[in-house]
């Protein structure tokens, strides 16, 4: 970093909003329906005769009443009180490949085309969206170079909860899933691999990594035996480590009998570089909510784009779009599927704007994409290597693709700041809050930023700089770092409450009903 | 592209190539191959993506999407009955204007310091379906009702320690087969047997005398809905709760909540676990991607500990008076599934993950605008018109309208004497712009040749009388 970088002054916005059940006055209204016509009316008489007596409501709601200009000055103060990606530098959210939604994608999934249609419409009238999901197939098909993909799963671990539900009906189809109860999979593998094939019945095998970081292989081949359903792993893992043994990992669980299933939420770093196919695994699945610029919306709707080879597609969920050559269909008819793992079939709204991204980018700019990924994160890592008591776990001298898991371990020793301080220091500077590791931290006090295409060299500093600044802050005043944040929508906020049956409150009547107890008892 | 041109693209500020090249020089590698050193050749793929080629000009690439998503029709366009789990209802323009803001479109996982509105938002979405459900605890959304259902179930199991539900045949078939994979095939630990009740044909109402006879000891709970997929309202849900109770099994109903204005609350009739999709209040149809399943109960220790959805919890700060939101008992979720030591410490309390919150911070902006009143009046206009359709269909030669119990927007209407096929009947009705309702027939063969018809409050009565002479005309041709 030759130039200093200059921090800007932020602060959150603060609107101190009531509760939107605390707000308005009796009688004001929000929006208006149509009503009933009267000569309509006179035909059917009251909508009370038409409830049975003991299921009509009583009481009406106890919602708020306002009118819409105020309704609408809540909710816009409160998304104000919101750090969104677009908003900010978000390197912060490693795994989740925070990258640019184009906005021409919002128009267009947002046009009545996609938002208007009714999932059980004649197959005619929708040929528009089959055919999107059709060619998006086909796009998915070549990226990972398996035979077949669905997009029902509405994210990533429903993904994976699909994976372990096909690792089910393969091994009943070959008369062998009593005896192959087992899932292995990775510490440093999303805990979706760990808890989705618990969800669907199997025990679950996790492999620790080894002194370089890699998922341990000596471990992995005592783990494999006849009762192998599969495995469930990522590649590179949340540290960033390509693991280049990867084919021996399969091979070990192809030989007893098992599938082989590769978490690709974040592809990021490796699109039109490596793919399933050629590592071996029969099944994979693309995040289109992280690698393929569908926005994240607060947690979903996402998808998780799941792909298998063709002796598998036979078990995808029903139904599977077609194409006959003229017309794009839906076929229900599928003896041997798994059957749903939701209604209807899938979140359409993502997968049109994940075409429509594959479709600005083509073969060169997905390329593009993870060069400049995997050169961000290098030059990112260079300059974070140079803050005191930023350390990194692991594999030394091995170059991380696009995300790396760093820790402030040394930081922690030092100062007594660890990585939850930082993070909360950090939102005072206008970046998002650092993501550190899933459960457990197999890095002590860990962070994990992944600095995708979206983000510029000079991006790259600020978030840098900003972590240089707490780090500098750390060492000469760690109280600051400490009581942060100071330039928050709020003040350090009470956590005790969260884990207390006797306090938690989930919605605004529970609130009312404990704090009402309290102060009674404390009469 | 032109010929030579270096590929700059518009999202990528460091396509630049002398950006990049400054870059390597700064990690000090010669080129973008050397980073790529920890992949073996033999994983490499060895030529370029074969992929279509790309539109880089915006208007180009909007003109080719819009191109294609043109060959739909869509439900504004032509006049559509079709329901059974999404339903076309009006989506103010409040809720789009919310939904669509950038930050909250775009923002992900960052803790309240950061994203503070975000968790406000959330909660205000639990707390307004609490009010309609008359429950304390709600939970963020899950993917769909069906999966909120078969997660409802498998809660159902855990609390009670037993292995089996009993459900109504009249179901909704995609909802039920949803839960099927949820609650495992017989060879696995966890399978929850799933025990259908049989169903009066006259009235749809569930057979409590099945529903007597099969509830046992084994029995983990009884699940039904209200109103139910058929359409017709479950009158006696009081005395199915009560049965479940009687022996030891938990209540779990199906609500549709744009119901909840006029119809009780679940909570009302003994309901342990209400479930749902939000996708009624404010959110559009979008193919069936705007579902969003809730579950909620009571505010009991031993239900929160089996949600395996997010909880968002209302606290308070270290200032006096400010509110702060944080995750209840995280702890519970799939994100801690395992300890240092890799091994599982929830077997089977199912997962969470990226869902659908979006849809619930549009939930909540709906909820908000229509208030008590709103959802009364919504509730009553839908009972009329849905009833007036009723009134109209019933009159036409060879149809019936199934059921003599009461129904709240949805309705069964059979052409068993008409001649024709439901296939062929809606056919001919989208020849003049209409979506018939959804055919039945092969769902329920017992109802013989039958059509799931939904109106709501967007169906005026002269869109009624449409369908009805449009039906009439289709009939005779």
């Amino acid at each position: 970093m030759k130039k200093q970088v200059k921090l800007r002054k932020y602060h959150a916005p603060v609107w101190s909003e009531p509760i939107i059940m605390e707000m308005g006055h009796k009688g004001e209204r929000g929006i208006l329906m149509p009503e009933a016509e009267e000569e309509l009316k006179a035909v059917v008489g009251d909508a009370e005769g038409y409830i049975p007596r003991e299921m009509r409501r009583g009481e009406l709601p106890k919602l708020p009443e306002l009118s819409q200009p105020q309704v609408l000055r809540h909710y816009e103060h409160l998304t104000q009180e919101t750090l969104g990606m677009e908003e900010t530098i978000d390197i912060s959210s490693g795994t989740c490949t925070m990258k640019y939604s184009p906005k021409v994608n919002e128009r267009l999934a947002g046009t009545p085309q996609v938002t208007e249609i009714h999932p059980f419409q004649d197959e005619d009238t929708i040929q528009g969206i089959l055919e999107i999901v059709y060619k998006f197939d086909l796009i998915c098909r070549e990226i990972s170079g398996m035979d077949q993909f669905t997009f029902q799963p509405g994210g990533g671990a429903h993904a994976t909860y699909t994976n372990a539900c096909v690792l089910r009906a393969y091994h009943d189809a070959n008369a062998e899933l009593a005896q192959r109860n087992e899932v292995i999979t990775t510490i440093f593998s999303h805990p979706c691999d760990a808890a989705t094939p618990s969800t669907a019945g199997f025990k679950v095998i996790t492999l620790m990594p080894d002194e370089n970081g890699y998922p341990d292989l000596e471990a992995l081949k005592a783990a494999c035996s006849e009762h192998t359903a599969g495995l469930m792993i990522t590649n590179p893992e949340d540290t960033g480590i390509y693991n280049p043994r990867v084919e021996e990992y399969v091979k070990s669980v192809h030989e007893v009998g098992g599938l082989c299933f590769y978490d690709q939420a974040n592809l990021n770093g490796i699109l039109g570089i490596a793919r399933a196919r050629e590592a071996g695994f029969d099944a994979c699945h693309f995040n289109l909510h992280k690698t393929f610029s569908s926005p994240h919306g607060c947690f979903g709707p996402g998808c998780g784009a799941y792909g298998v080879k063709k002796e598998l597609a036979k078990f995808l969920p029903t139904p599977v779009v077609t194409f006959d050559g003229e017309k794009y269909h839906l076929d229900y008819d599928r003896a041997h599927s798994i059957g749903k793992i939701r209604e209807f079939f899938g979140n359409i709204e993502v997968v049109v704007r994940a075409y429509a991204w594959v479709m600005s980018m083509g073969a060169d700019g997905l390329l593009e994409v993870a060069h400049t990924a995997v050169i961000n994160n290098n030059y990112l890592t260079k300059l974070l290597m140079a803050i005191p008591g930023v350390v990194r776990h692991y594999a030394e001298g091995k170059i991380r693709l696009d995300q790396v898991r760093f820790s402030w371990e040394k930081l922690k020793r030092d100062t007594g700041c660890g990585t939850v301080d930082v993070q909360n220091r950090m939102v005072d500077f206008g970046i998002q809050n650092s993501y550190s590791s899933h459960h457990p931290w197999i890095v002590p006090e860990p962070f994990t930023p992944e600095p995708c295409e979206t983000y510029s060299k000079e991006d790259c500093e600020y978030w840098a700089a900003v972590l240089k600044q707490i780090s500098k802050e750390a060492y000469t005043n760690p109280d600051l770092v400490k009581t942060a944040p100071h330039n928050s929508t709020i003040h350090k906020i009470n956590e005790d409450v969260l884990d207390d049956p006797k306090k938690w409150a989930m919605t605004w009547r529970a609130y009312l009903r404990k704090t009402k107890k309290r102060m009674i008892e404390n009469l | 592209m032109m010929k030579g041109k270096p590929f700059v693209h518009p999202y990528i500020p460091n396509s630049v190539p002398e950006i990049k090249e400054e870059m390597l020089r700064e990690i000090g590698v010669k080129d973008v191959e050397t980073l790529y050193q920890e992949i073996p050749n033999r994983l490499r793929l060895k030529r370029k993506l074969n992929l279509p080629e790309p539109f880089l000009a915006e208007s180009e690439l909007k003109k080719h999407v819009t191109r294609i998503l043109s060959k739909n029709e869509t439900c504004e366009e032509n006049l559509n009955f079709l329901g059974g789990g999404c339903w076309q209802h009006y989506v103010p323009a409040v809720c789009d204007e919310i939904v669509g803001r950038s930050e909250v479109l775009t923002a992900y996982c960052g803790e309240a310091y950061s994203d503070f509105g975000k968790f406000q938002l959330l909660f205000e979405y639990q707390s307004e379906l609490g009010e309609l459900l008359g429950m304390d605890v709600v939970c963020l959304p899950v993917y769909s009702w069906g999966m909120a259902a078969g997660n409802a179930v498998r809660m159902a199991s855990r609390i009670t320690g037993r292995n089996e539900v009993l459900l109504p045949k009249t179901v909704g078939p995609e909802r039920l087969a949803t839960m099927r994979t949820l609650c495992q095939p017989l060879a696995m630990p966890d399978h929850v047997d799933i025990k259908i009740i049989g169903y009066d044909t006259k009235t749809g109402l569930l057979d409590l005398h099945d529903l007597e006879n099969k509830i046992s000891s084994k029995t983990a709970a009884v699940y039904f809905e209200n109103p139910s997929y058929l359409g017709f309202i479950e009158s006696r849900s009081a005395k199915i709760s009560r049965i479940a109770h009687a022996n030891g099994a938990l209540s779990i109903v199906g609500v549709d909540p744009i119901s909840l204005g006029v119809l009780s609350p679940p909570a009302d009739y003994g309901a342990d676990i209400a479930v749902g999709s939000a996708q009624p209040l404010g959110i559009h149809m979008n193919c069936g991607g705007g579902t969003a399943g809730f579950i909620a109960s009571r505010d009991e220790e031993k239900y929160v500990a089996e949600y395996p959805a997010l909880l968002i919890s209302i606290t308070n700060t270290v200032e006096e008076g400010e509110y702060g939101f944080g995750w209840c008992t995280w702890d519970r979720t799939s994100y801690v599934v395992r300890d240092e030591l890799g091994q599982i410490r929830n077997q089977s309390k199912d997962f969470t993950g990226t869902t659908s919150n979006l849809w619930a911070i549009g939930a909540a902006v709906y909820m908000a605008l229509m208030g008590p009143h709103g959802f009364e009046e919504i509730g009553e206009v839908i009972i009329l018109k849905s009833h007036y359709a009723i009134e109209l269909l019933s009159k036409i030669e060879g149809v019936r309208v199934l059921f003599s119990s009461n129904s709240f927007k949805e309705f069964v209407v059979n052409f068993d004497r008409a001649g024709k096929t439901v296939k062929d009947i809606n056919k001919a009705l989208l020849k003049y712009d209409i979506f018939g309702g959804k055919d039945i027939s092969k769902e329920f063969p017992e109802l013989g040749n039958s059509a799931l018809y939904c109106v709501t409050e967007i169906h005026s009565k002269e869109d009624i009388e449409r369908l009805a002479n449009t039906l009439r005309e289709v009939l005779v041709q």
